[in-house]
């Protein structure tokens, strides 16, 4: 064990010195505040896992560390009919357990994405069927045209089929009684830059580098060391001790002091996922407010009253600590179908609504209670308080409920019956896509269609609906980014939405090391790199 | 003819042993007022505060993170700065104490009624009652006051509806945190009824007929309030930490109504940022009234234990 | 004997029941784990089916019956989270925890007793007040503001000390040990100071109350009478009488470090059973949460029955009473 250990190094050091002259094994250590709660990579829909897993597993397609999309285990694809996409995969591509990568892997790890227990479903079923044409050649068919497939298909990672039915784990590892000690759930064998060697959930996982991954990588690192730290002092406590090269997140009040300190630095970035506050515009009454018998902010005025009581700059500048960028549309500048000239913020101006709140009948204004989650965004309660404080000042007094996260969505989500007057939530599309922001949360709450269930206040105008459907398989990026611009103003024009800012990325890093920060939050082993 | 006793009693002890032992320890004294001022800027925070942290409409986002007055950047408004909603520190220390103080205070009173009813019912009573008493102390004593805090937060949080959570939090707090201190009194007081029920004074009431609340209540009860007090002062100081230590689990009070420990929970996201007012002022106020507390609570064990004089 | 032991036995069982029964009914009050299961954009239908599945909406009695009888045989169930089975998940982290506790209650034996005896002996010297009233500091302190300061200064400032973790341990098939490194051991210092300052404290108040009641005795102050040498009277008689309450007090405070080593392992990311429930708290993972207070009470009732075993054999009034 020893010996093959310390030739596996040899030798992935020996790979490295191609690129540039290594010859020492290099360790990385860095620290998250949550855990990896599991290998498997169709566990669980959660970004952490999911990009963590992505240094092991791979997809057809994969991100680069701007989130461009780059050939990964796919060579190369094109569309052949509207629905049906040609992939040419990657050949010489083995498995951690030297096993060939061929066509089969990616019909079986599409089947256990589907799988019971699988949390990829979603991501899976825009996969309608494969054919298989050689050992690596496919074809795949979509439900219905979708300009975005290669963009779907990112975080379907493939797993090797005969490791996978050998170890009894063909399908997907879920949280049911009756799997288990399910193999993948705490072993891996992906086609990966790095494999894990061991692998404690909640305390330790250790990656060692993979000699014969199919490309060449910018990192020099051996080895890497993940410990997941809930308290915020005690991951930055490590990092200024040096014991660990990078922790994240780290609270934006602490980066003047890692700048100050020796060694270490803050690295903050544009995160693509948008913060924003809903109002319930549906019901006929509002849930938790002192105004019976009919609900406020189904009045545009009252809505807008909202949207000028809000001083998003005072907010990035106090809350934030000027790491935020405040916006006026639901989607970052990173995803596709942004529009710049929408983004200006709904102008401050307390005045303003106040007259608005006295035009629409609530010249003492009114009380409703605010939903807020304590432990999701950065800086999320003091968000929630700050808003409380700024329409405090316009007369409405908002009770504030900041809850752990568990919590808080148990109640809003629609699991909880959408329970909520008042709520600040924050979204990033995993596809990178505007698409996904307006079926999720600007599309009319509809279970059947599934679309707008989170869209917790039910903001509602079937014209939306109507272009949404059609943004869903218009191939044409030109005529689609022009629907989707017509809703984004539709949305603005009717203040469906408060949005607040784009959070920032807060890392603090080691200067040992030189890392590339990805504006989903996710840390790419393929880009860190130990200077010398 | 019973009252005139035991104000005697009463009146002997405070005249001369505790009262002398008080003026001839300088620790108990400023301790004490260490501790009275304290509760006097509590009681009256809505008075002697410089401004209010609660009033939504009065803070100002744009106040926040001040350093304290005499530092460069400093506001006169406020004294030792502001935190992170602009709301000034020494206001919201001055509030948070009496959230803290109340908590303490409250949850003291709940165990001491508890455990002394039900020391003098098991002491006096005695047999099966006794021991099923005994017994149900065994068992709460097995699990730590955190514990059991956690516990009793989760049913109230479950069992409350999601409006009301904020008004019930401090009521669960004084319910669990007085719930696993009453073992304490309990004991003691059963051991000294133990004693008193068979002394003379005590056996000659129930002859001549008294009943028997009314022997326990003006007899026995009188007799085992030093030692009862000693462990109500060490208790005080108890829950208020326990009340602080459950904040920075996440359990506390809600923050738009910070208590002394969930100040401190909010400071520590700042002790890197070079803000230390947020931390260092809340936290050097709990831990001088908590050691004042303490302070006091030792002092009175030894004025009140006549072998060690 | 045999029927007393049946008794204890007998209250042990219930107590195990209603702790169980306690634990269970609130878990399903804390919130709904589903989504902490799922993503933040999986339907609605795919959570109804895991609901289903993890039999969430079966009557209560049902749900608490299924608990009873695995907890019986040691199964816990799966963890929500993690996927694998909870009481795997316990044993290996007790190590962790079971080490730290160790450590921490040595060092408080350790310091306690020779302060306790101190303060006893030299009642009035300056001295001794100070000990007393600087431990009331270390009482006066929230313990997670103790870590805190400790990492702040140890760890972060002199760089002496690491400021998270267990450092490198050793594996002997289930037990994983910290004590035969380097790291190990130096990462075991903070929290384990951290965890014995609050019981340090007591067993020194205790030992210099019991110190004093023993003093005043007649048989130490009849050695004493008899011209026995001081040293000799202090350590062999009087100490020695100490010691017992001490030892049986330090005992059944062995489960409530176990339980407080929770604040000192979320401060420290120690990876003992306390880190685990805390999260399991957050992430409303049932399982864990039951399996933990169920082994904390499985703990306690077997050091008081150990106690009262031990009490039943030493005292015979005891044995007169129930016979």
């Amino acid at each position: 064990m020893k010996l093959r250990h310390g030739l596996m190094v040899a030798a992935a050091a020996a790979a490295i010195a191609v690129a540039a002259p290594v010859v020492k094994a290099e360790t990385f250590k860095y620290a998250f505040q949550g855990n990896l709660s599991s290998l498997d990579p169709h566990s669980l829909n959660e970004t952490f896992l999911l990009v963590s897993l992505g240094n092991i597993y791979e997809g057809l397609s994969i991100y680069d560390d701007n989130l461009g999309i780059q050939p990964g285990l796919a060579e190369s694809w094109e569309t052949i009919e509207p629905t049906k996409w040609k992939f040419n995969l990657r050949k010489g591509v083995k498995f951690h357990n030297g096993n060939d990568f061929t066509a089969q892997d990616v019909v079986f790890s599409w089947q256990r994405a589907l799988s019971e227990g699988s949390d990829q479903k979603v991501r899976a079923s825009k996969i309608k069927a494969i054919e298989v044409i050689d050992d690596h050649t496919i074809i795949i068919e979509t439900p219905a045209p979708n300009p975005i497939l290669t963009s779907d298909l990112v975080f379907v990672y493939i797993m090797d089929k005969e490791w996978s039915e050998k170890n009894k784990t063909a399908s997907a590892t879920s949280a049911s009684a009756d799997n288990t000690g399910n193999y993948a759930n705490l072993h891996s064998n992906g086609t990966g830059p790095f494999k894990v060697v061991d692998h404690k959930a909640d305390v330790k996982t250790t990656f060692d580098r993979n000699p014969a991954y199919w490309s060449k990588i910018k990192s020099n690192v051996t080895k890497v060391e993940f410990t997941p730290i809930k308290e915020a002092a005690t991951r930055v406590a490590a990092l200024i001790s040096g014991e660990l090269d990078l922790v994240y997140p780290i609270p934006v009040q602490d980066w003047k002091r890692l700048d100050e300190a020796e060694g270490v630095k803050a690295l903050a970035g544009p995160e693509a996922r948008t913060i924003f506050l809903g109002m319930d515009q549906s019901r006929d009454e509002l849930l938790y407010s002192n105004i019976k018998g009919k609900n406020p902010f189904k009045d545009i005025r009252v809505r807008q009253a909202f949207a000028h009581a809000l001083n998003l700059e005072a907010i990035k500048k106090k809350v934030m600590r000027g790491a935020a960028t405040p916006t006026g549309l639901m989607v970052a500048p990173q995803i596709n179908g942004f529009v710049e000239e929408l983004n200006t913020p709904y102008a401050y101006d307390p005045a303003k609504s106040k007259a608005l709140l006295v035009e629409a009948g609530y010249p003492d204004g009114f009380e409703v209670t605010m939903d807020c989650p304590n432990n999701r965004y950065v800086n999320d309660e003091k968000i929630c308080q700050a808003a409380v404080s700024m329409l405090a000042k316009v007369g409405v007094k908002v009770s504030l409920l900041a809850q752990p996260k568990s919590k808080y969505f148990g109640k809003v989500l629609s699991s909880g019956g959408f329970d909520t007057s008042f709520y600040l939530l924050g979204w990033t599309p995993g596809t990178m896509d505007s698409e996904n922001v307006l079926s999720s949360l600007l599309s009319c709450q509809n279970k059947e269609t599934k679309t707008g269930l989170f869209n917790l206040g039910n903001y509602c105008n079937p014209k939306v609906d109507e272009l949404t459907k059609k943004v869903g398989s218009e191939t044409d990026q030109v005529k689609r980014n022009a629907m989707i611009k017509e809703i984004f103003q539709t949305v603005k024009d009717e203040y469906g939405y408060l949005p607040l800012h784009q959070q920032p990325l807060s890392w603090g890093v080691s200067d040992r090391v030189t890392v590339s920060q990805r504006a989903d939050n996710g840390l790419d082993f393929r880009y860190v790199v130990v200077n010398k | 003819m019973e009252n005139s006793v035991e104000k005697s009693r009463i009146a002997r002890l405070l005249d001369n042993d505790v009262w002398h032992s008080y003026i001839r320890s300088p620790v108990a004294i400023i301790s004490s007022i260490v501790t009275l001022i304290a509760i006097f800027g509590a009681l009256f925070a809505p008075f002697l505060a410089p401004n209010d942290p609660f009033d939504m409409v009065a803070i100002d986002i744009m106040d926040s993170s001040l350093p304290p007055a005499w530092q460069l950047d400093g506001d006169p408004r406020f004294l030792l700065g502001t935190d992170d909603q602009g709301r000034g520190i020494l206001s919201t220390i001055m509030y948070g104490a009496r959230i803290s103080l109340f908590v303490g205070f409250a949850s003291v009173i709940f165990s001491m009624v508890v455990g002394i009813t039900l020391g003098l019912i098991s002491g006096y009573v005695g047999g099966r009652v006794d021991a099923f008493i005994m017994r149900i102390a065994d068992i709460q004593l097995s699990f730590p006051a955190i514990l059991i805090a956690l516990l009793l937060d989760g049913v109230a949080r479950g069992i409350v509806p999601k409006e009301l959570h904020e008004d019930v939090t401090i009521y669960v707090l004084v319910f669990a945190i007085g719930i696993s201190g009453w073992v304490q009194y309990a004991r003691t007081v059963r051991g000294s009824t133990l004693v008193e029920k068979n002394k003379e004074y005590v056996q000659a009431a129930r002859v001549i007929g008294i009943r028997r609340g009314t022997i326990l209540r003006r007899h026995i009860l009188p007799n085992v309030m030093g030692p009862v007090m000693v462990i109500a002062t060490i208790h005080l100081a108890i829950a208020i930490i326990t009340e602080a230590t459950l904040s920075f689990l996440g359990v506390g009070v809600p923050p738009t109504t910070p208590s002394l420990g969930t100040l401190i929970r909010i400071g520590n996201e700042y002790l890197f940022s070079g803000e230390w007012w947020i931390t260092i002022f809340p936290g050097a106020a709990l831990v001088i009234l908590v050691l004042a507390v303490n302070l006091l609570g030792d002092w009175l064990r030894d004025a009140l234990n006549p072998k060690l004089r | 004997m045999v029927s007393f032991l049946f008794k204890r036995l007998l209250q042990s069982v219930i107590v195990m029941f209603t702790v169980g029964l306690i634990a269970f009914s609130m878990f399903r009050f804390v919130g709904d784990p589903i989504n902490n299961m799922v993503g933040q954009d999986t339907s609605e239908q795919e959570r109804i089916e895991l609901r289903e599945r993890l039999g969430l909406d079966d009557p209560f009695l049902v749900q608490f019956g299924r608990f009873a009888l695995n907890a019986v045989q040691g199964d816990f169930g799966m963890s929500y989270k993690y996927r694998v089975p909870v009481s795997g998940m316990i044993f290996e982290r007790m190590p962790a925890t079971l080490e730290l506790s160790f450590v921490a209650a040595i060092l408080s034996l350790a310091l306690g007793i020779p302060l306790g005896v101190y303060t006893a002996l030299k009642r009035n010297s300056f001295l001794s007040k100070l000990i007393m009233t600087t431990s009331l500091v270390g009482v006066s302190l929230p313990t997670f503001l103790t870590g805190i300061l400790l990492i702040l200064f140890f760890g972060v400032v002199l760089r002496w000390l690491p400021t998270f973790g267990r450092g490198d341990v050793v594996e002997f098939s289930a037990w994983s040990t910290g004590f035969l490194t380097v790291s190990g051991l130096k990462s075991l210092i903070l929290p384990s100071i951290t965890l014995a300052l609050f019981q340090m404290t007591l067993i020194m108040r205790l030992v210099r109350a019991e110190m004093l009641e023993v003093l005043r005795t007649d048989f130490v102050k009849f050695a004493k009478a008899r011209g026995l040498p001081n040293r000799l009277v202090n350590f062999k008689h009087a100490l020695k009488n100490t010691l017992v309450p001490v030892i049986t007090i330090t005992g059944l405070q062995l489960g409530s470090l176990i339980a407080f080593a929770i604040i000192t392992e979320s401060v420290f990311q120690w990876p003992g059973m306390g880190l685990l429930f805390i999260q399991a708290i957050a992430d409303v993972d049932i399982p864990i949460m039951a399996a933990y207070l169920v082994l904390i009470a499985f703990f306690f009732v077997l050091i008081n029955m150990i106690v009262d075993i031990l009490y039943y054999a030493v005292d015979p009034r005891l044995r007169a009473d129930n016979e």
